[in-house]
């Protein structure tokens, strides 16, 4: 026998958990000002997530799924991307979205049951949350494919977690794209656990990143708490994806610190103590200790900060919880270009019983 | 948690049993639990079925006492563990797979439509798929359009499955066992908005089938036929017509593929009109299909048009009050009956 070929999965870590430089930083870690921005907006993302889940609790917001613990991962994307790029996310990615433009009012009106808040006021062609799992891939997949055949120098960037990986969708993306070298970078957020499953349960492969291989495709493994690696990471992707040279696969490692969603109690299937191992190494803690170390953070500035978040954000919850609630009419919006008779007959009575369940 | 007696149990020593109350989910836990005791071949497998407790917390417990073997949580892989559950039942198994909601089946689709309806003609007899699959159905819960479909009449479409639907506390613990006993592929839809609905078990009922429709009102001015997650609106309308005079007989189907065309065609003779109540989308819904056996088999019994009472034909919407408007409530039921049987309220 003789070896035909042969692969290999690296991995990628920039910052420690300490927050210590790991080999040489790409030039915006050098840059001490893009770093207190992706700081600042991991500090936003997890403040606004906080928020949410109180949110939930009290009734003000609908089952909703923390990003808890995925800052890095999500912001690190979100910087790699040009605004002309898109992105093709699962139900998690508040970091991103927050870094594109997507606004608190209509991330909280959508998790609040009104899809007007699908409606991005600043990334015109990102798409939606996407329920069913791994369908979202083929639609970035499909995005990439529109880009090369009008030539545009864009890229699209889908998100999927580790349970996705096992949906056959995820696999006939990955082929699709590799098969038409299209521009399209598939983001493996893989944070432990699918609900219940953990990734061990999902797979036996022992990276997600080698499912990149037998599409053909670069597939490589990053630290998704450290936001340095996970951005040189994508940006080599999309940057490669942009120039013709095809889809890559990138797989975070991360942790979910929260419940699956608000509806889930994580602690019926998985132990205290992994979670407590898991916070040891979250994002945000090794970000502020390497800005500490540059001198250009401190416990001072770390307060400003998460007292300037919080009146962003009670200011977008306020603007949210006075929004009025859409009529019933609105549910036969945008269903067809012309309502059918039928239909606007059903419209109709549905103004008749709004309301009338007792609720 | 209720460990309720199993009938017949002890009943040499007290006569009669009293009546165990329980929950929908615990009535449907008892079923897979009663199953996977009395058939070693029997084994539920789906995503989180284990350790999480299953789609509403309906497998809780299993794991603990059945073990991983017979308690399989899948990789998230709808088609994989559909059509594993294929491949088990013609290897000599009785799976019971849980898909967690009916709208993730949509990706399970060709494996349950292409193949499990179809084996057994295809392959002249030789490859009985006895495969039973458990979904959550139904909206109510504010999950939004990709997470509230009601499909169970879509399913009814296909020959070659048996699509059941129990919509009371004995037919949710009971249904199961006669599934697993049909050699058919069999669907057993349970509704999202059933499971922490609570009532008695018939003392000493051990069976039931899934053949006919039940009665569960008689009356004589009008038929509600209906089933699954819809029940409960209709018994309400019910009693609140009752209030005004009206006697409406309630009909649950039970069964919707085949359906009991003696029962519908019975009761509709009985009562001479015919309201409908299907949470499916109402064009091309069972409750057309309903509606065409009722005017092909007692036309000329009719007193009135039959009138239909369906979701309103949109993606359901995300808000809770769009979404009760967009759903068959009992104001809605109360409106039809009372437009059928020509009484004053039709505003
Ligand atoms: C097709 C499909 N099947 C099942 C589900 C139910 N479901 C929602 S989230 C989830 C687990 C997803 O895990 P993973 O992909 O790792 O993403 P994470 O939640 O960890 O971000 C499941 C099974 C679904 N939404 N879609
Ligand atoms: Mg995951």
């Amino acid at each position: 026998m003789r070896t035909v070929i042969e692969f290999r999965v690296e991995y990628l870590q920039r910052l420690d958990p300490d927050g210590n430089a790991v080999g040489e930083l790409p030039a915006f870690a050098r840059d001490p000002d893009e770093v207190l921005r992706m700081y600042r907006a991991m500090t936003l993302a997890r403040a606004f997530d906080a928020k949410a889940v109180n949110l939930q609790r009290t009734g003000q917001l609908g089952t909703y799924a923390s990003c808890l613990g995925h800052e890095a991962t999500h912001i690190g994307i979100g910087a790699a991307m040009r605004a002309e790029d898109v992105f093709a996310p699962v139900y998690r990615e508040v970091g991103t979205q927050l870094w594109r433009g997507v606004t608190m009012r209509e991330i909280l009106l959508y998790w609040g049951g009104d899809e007007r808040g699908n409606d991005f006021s600043g990334p015109r062609a990102d798409f939606p949350w996407c329920v069913p799992i791994a369908t979202q891939t083929l639609h970035a997949a499909g995005a990439a494919m529109a880009f090369k055949i009008r030539r545009e120098p864009r890229c699209a960037v889908a998100t999927i977690g580790d349970g996705g990986t096992s949906e056959g969708a995820f696999y006939e993306a990955l082929n699709v794209a590799g098969a038409r070298a299209l521009p399209v970078v598939f983001a493996v957020v893989n944070n432990g656990w699918a609900i219940s499953v953990p990734v061990a349960a999902q797979t036996a492969a022992r990276t997600l990143a080698q499912k990149a291989i037998a599409a053909g495709i670069p597939g490589l493994q990053v630290d998704g708490n450290d936001v340095f690696a996970v951005r040189e990471a994508m940006s080599a992707a999309l940057e490669r994806a942009r120039g013709g040279g095809g889809p890559t696969l990138v797989e975070a490692l991360t942790y979910r610190l929260s419940d699956h969603t608000t509806a889930d109690d994580a602690s019926r299937y998985r132990s205290a103590r992994e979670v407590d191992d898991a916070r040891a190494l979250e994002p945000l803690l090794r970000t502020r200790r390497f800005l500490e170390k540059a001198g250009r953070w401190n416990a001072d500035r770390e307060r400003e900060l998460l007292a300037e978040c919080a009146r962003t954000i009670d200011a977008a919850v306020a603007d949210h919880l006075a929004a009025p609630r859409p009529s019933t009419d609105a549910m036969f919006d945008h269903l067809f270009a012309n309502l059918p008779e039928r239909i606007r007959e059903q419209r109709i009575a549905a103004r008749r019983h709004a309301g009338t369940d007792g609720h | 948690m209720i460990d309720p007696v199993l009938p017949g149990a002890d009943s040499a020593r007290t006569p009669p049993p009293a009546p165990v109350r329980l929950s929908y989910r615990d009535a449907v836990r008892e079923a897979l639990r009663a199953a996977l005791r009395a058939d070693p071949r029997v084994f539920l497998m789906g995503e989180d079925v284990g350790r999480y407790g299953g789609s509403y917390a309906v497998s809780k417990g299993l794991l603990e006492e059945f073990g991983p073997e017979r308690i399989r949580d899948t990789p998230l892989s709808e088609s994989a563990f559909v059509g594993a559950g294929i491949g088990a039942a013609l290897g000599g198994l009785r799976p019971i797979v849980e898909i967690m909601t009916v709208n993730f089946s949509l990706l399970a689709l060709d494996q349950i439509m292409n193949n499990a309806a179809s084996y057994c003609h295809m392959s002249g007899g030789q490859l009985a798929v006895g495969l039973v699959i458990r979904l959550a159905t139904g909206a109510g819960r504010q999950l939004a359009a990709q997470h509230s479909h009601s499909l169970e009449g879509w399913y009814a479409h296909i020959p070659g499955l048996r699509i059941v639907v129990p919509a009371t506390i004995d037919d949710a613990r009971f249904m199961l066992a006669a599934a697993l006993a049909c050699p058919d592929p069999v669907l057993l839809f349970e509704h999202a908005a059933l499971y922490n609905a609570e009532g008695d078990l018939t003392p000493g009922l051990a069976a039931v089938d899934i053949d006919h429709a039940a009665v569960r009102r008689p009356g004589h001015d009008a038929t509600v036929i209906t089933y699954g997650g819809s029940l409960p609106k209709c018994l309400a309308a019910a009693a609140s017509l009752a209030a005004g005079g009206i006697e409406v007989e309630v009909l649950d189907l039970r069964t919707l593929r085949p359906l009991d065309d003696a029962a519908i065609v019975a009761s509709v003779r009985r009562t001479r009109r015919a309201v409908i109540v299907d949470e499916g989308w109402r064009s091309g819904s069972l409750a057309a299909e309903v509606t065409t056996r009722i005017v092909e088999q007692a036309f000329y019994d009719l007193e009135a048009p039959v009138e239909r009472v369906c979701t309103a034909e949109v993606p359901i919407p995300y808000a809770k009050h769009l979404e009760d408007a967009a759903l068959p409530s009992p104001e809605r039921i109360v409106d039809a009956v009372r437009r059928v049987v020509g009484g004053d309220g039709s505003g």
